[in-house]
């Protein structure tokens, strides 16, 4: 079976002023299709250089990240653009939505990175405003939205371009906690249709919502287990 | 692909409209440049244009021989200043060069001209009819003179607009006579007022045509003769000129220059090489108007390249803020998919959106180069009539001229100086590691 992600015995050294900083230093576990993770450690763990290398911003210094079975440690800068044009969504932790750009279009940037752009493709993008319970506010900016809707907007443009799975970064980081369960089950909602979703947090409230948690500490995994269904 | 940059260039513009005022003043900059170019061309045009007019009124077939009052000394101890063409070398050329088609001579002095109680201190020209078309005069009333006058010495004369309007203010000049020095003169024809002539290539003194008085150049001779005495301020002075000038005209613009060497050779050899003359041949001051324009042209555009220059430069640093202030976009982009290419391209499609718009804005300010060189010209008159009547008529009567080519060049230039200076800029921004990107605050 091909999993959505498989890392194996990844290393990720920096080099600064002579010294080396071992971020990662041997990580392997695979992530199912369907699957619904979280990522969790401290600050300084190598959760953020995991995030990066899963994310395809940046090249593990060895070991191999197979995406939906395909190698892309070696990859140079425009194929990885393009992997994470076609395979990946982000959510980030400061929804990082483009200001001068209103609600639709926000949805929309992902589409200009994938190439051919069908008819097709716009109407999913104002679909999945519904879907997230944005069709009031397609031509609102994001000055003019709450966090909450602002996070709604970036889980949507996640989603246009249909990814093997979802990064979300500390997707609830900056929201308070009845927002933060309203865009939690709008994750738990997606994950049951099928997504992969593998979220980094330090939050364990949000980890527990997952279906399985890695913990990492100075670079290496301290655990790996399921979590049990409460009550 | 179209549709790609389509979309490119409304996001490029959207994103310029986050600071209207700062993209308004980038184009500002731009418009200026190209305004200029357009404008510095048209003028440059207009200035050369009018020279070389004022060469060809000359004649390009004409070779222009004048009197010249020799550097001194020679003469000093005589009492009669002896100098200049004679009716010798007129002969002599007009036999010796077969290439002459024909040559007019003139004698110019000044006197005084009274009718009546009414007297004007004029300029008297012995010429022949031919006088006329080679100074484009037009008549008012009346006919200039012709061959008959000549060849019979009649005592005719053509008045200028001026003498005629001071000596006959309300009355009919025809007909009438008027009195030049000893010798009696019926009026035949008035001339239309006509402008100075500008001095052209140091040769040709400026020539103002306003108190002029026109009779046949045999009638001069024979009542006027070669010798001329001025007092001039209690000192009297004699001087004696067969010829002030003479004009020749040859077949055709091959024959210029071997016929100007001819008179020149011919002239060097009957004066015994006393420098009491000068041969000037428009052809040659056409040729080096021309040079001189290419010079002009090249130095204005040169002045509007350092222009366009300047406003490249302001997109530049316009570009390098705006990259700077939207690093976490950039980041943004990036991580959604974006390629190094898909940002340069962004970038430089706003750069190019703001040049072109200056481009557009600038070839519209170009084109009101005329009415605004009119409009400049009217308030100088206006206000400050002493300035304008001390600025050289090349300059006060100069109208620019549209260069055709110059309005897709300097369109074409605002495009490049888009690409080429949001080139940097652009390159800077796709540079960016989207990691360092996304973390920018």
């Amino acid at each position: 079976m091909i999993h959505a992600a498989s890392l194996q015995d990844i290393k990720k050294y920096y080099f600064l002023m002579g010294e080396t900083v071992k971020a990662l230093r041997g990580v392997t576990f695979d992530v199912p299709q369907g699957d619904f993770l979280s990522i969790m450690g401290a600050s300084g763990s190598g959760k953020s250089t995991l995030l990066n290398l899963l994310g395809c911003l940046d090249p593990p210094t060895s070991g191999h990240i197979l995406l939906d079975g395909e190698d892309v440690s070696k990859m140079t800068d425009d194929e990885l653009s393009e992997i994470r044009a076609k395979k990946i969504g982000f959510i980030f932790q400061a929804y990082n939505l483009i200001p001068q750009l209103t609600v639709l279009e926000n949805i929309e940037v992902p589409l200009h990175y994938m190439g051919n752009v069908t008819p097709a493709m716009r109407l999913r993008c104002k679909e999945l405003a519904e879907m997230v319970g944005l069709q009031d506010r397609l031509n609102h900016r994001s000055f003019q939205l709450s966090g909450g809707q602002q996070q709604r907007v970036g889980i949507a443009r996640s989603l246009v371009n249909d990814p093997t799975f979802i990064l979300a970064d500390e997707p609830t980081g900056n929201l308070d906690t009845q927002t933060t369960d309203e865009i939690l089950t709008i994750l738990k909602d997606l994950n049951r249709a099928g997504k992969t979703i593998i979220i980094v947090t330090h939050e364990p409230d949000v980890g527990r919502q997952t279906k399985r948690i890695i913990r990492l500490r100075d670079g290496l995994i301290i655990s790996d287990e399921p979590v049990l269904p409460s009550n | 692909m179209l549709y790609t940059w389509i979309r490119t260039f409304q996001l490029g513009f959207k994103s310029l409209m986050l600071h209207p005022m700062r993209s308004l003043l980038t184009i500002l900059g731009i418009f200026i440049g190209v305004s200029s170019v357009i404008w510095l061309l048209a003028i440059g045009e207009g200035i050369s244009r009018k020279s070389q007019e004022q060469i060809e009124s000359l004649g390009a077939t004409n070779i222009i021989a004048r009197s010249v009052k020799p550097p001194d000394d020679t003469t000093a101890n005589s009492r009669i200043l002896i100098y200049g063409l004679t009716r010798y070398d007129f002969e002599k050329i007009m036999e010796g060069v077969p290439t002459i088609k024909d040559g007019f001579p003139i004698r110019e002095i000044q006197q005084r001209i009274t009718f009546r109680e009414h007297v004007v201190d004029g300029r008297l020209v012995g010429c022949t009819p031919h006088y006329k078309d080679a100074n484009s005069l037009q008549m008012a009333r009346g006919s200039f003179l012709t061959d008959r006058d000549c060849q019979t010495k009649r005592n005719y004369c053509v008045l200028s607009a001026n003498v005629a309007e001071e000596l006959f203010s309300f009355e009919n000049p025809l007909g009438k006579s008027v009195r030049v020095g000893r010798y009696i003169y019926v009026v035949t024809g008035v001339t239309k007022p006509k402008a100075a002539s500008a001095a052209i290539g140091g040769s040709f003194s400026s020539q103002d045509y306003s108190r002029d008085i026109y009779i046949p150049i045999q009638t001069f001779w024979s009542e006027f003769g070669d010798r001329i005495t001025t007092s001039r301020s209690g000192s009297r002075e004699t001087t004696q000129i067969e010829i002030n000038q003479i004009t020749f005209q040859v077949h055709s613009i091959q024959e210029v220059h071997p016929t100007s060497e001819l008179i020149k050779h011919i002239l060097n050899q009957n004066h015994q090489g006393k420098e009491d003359w000068a041969v000037a041949v428009p052809l040659e001051l056409l040729e080096q108007a021309q040079t001189t324009k290419m010079m002009f042209m090249l130095f204005m555009g040169l002045i509007a390249a350092i222009s366009l220059a300047v406003g490249g430069i302001g997109i530049m640093n316009i570009m390098l803020a705006t990259v700077t202030e939207r690093t976490r976009e950039i980041g943004i982009r990036r991580a959604l998919g974006a390629k190094r290419s898909d940002i340069i391209r962004q970038f430089l499609a706003e750069t190019v959106t703001l040049s072109v718009l200056g481009g557009l804005t600038g070839i519209f300010g170009g084109l009101t180069c005329g009415p605004i060189t009119e409009l400049i010209r009217w308030l100088l008159n206006h206000y400050f009539p002493s300035i304008m009547a001390q600025l050289p008529p090349l300059v006060s009567t100069m109208a620019p001229i549209l260069v055709p080519w110059s309005i897709p060049l300097a369109f074409f230039i605002s495009v490049s100086i888009g690409v080429i200076f949001g080139l940097y800029p652009a390159s800077r921004a796709a540079a960016m590691d989207p990691i360092e990107a996304l973390r920018h605050e």
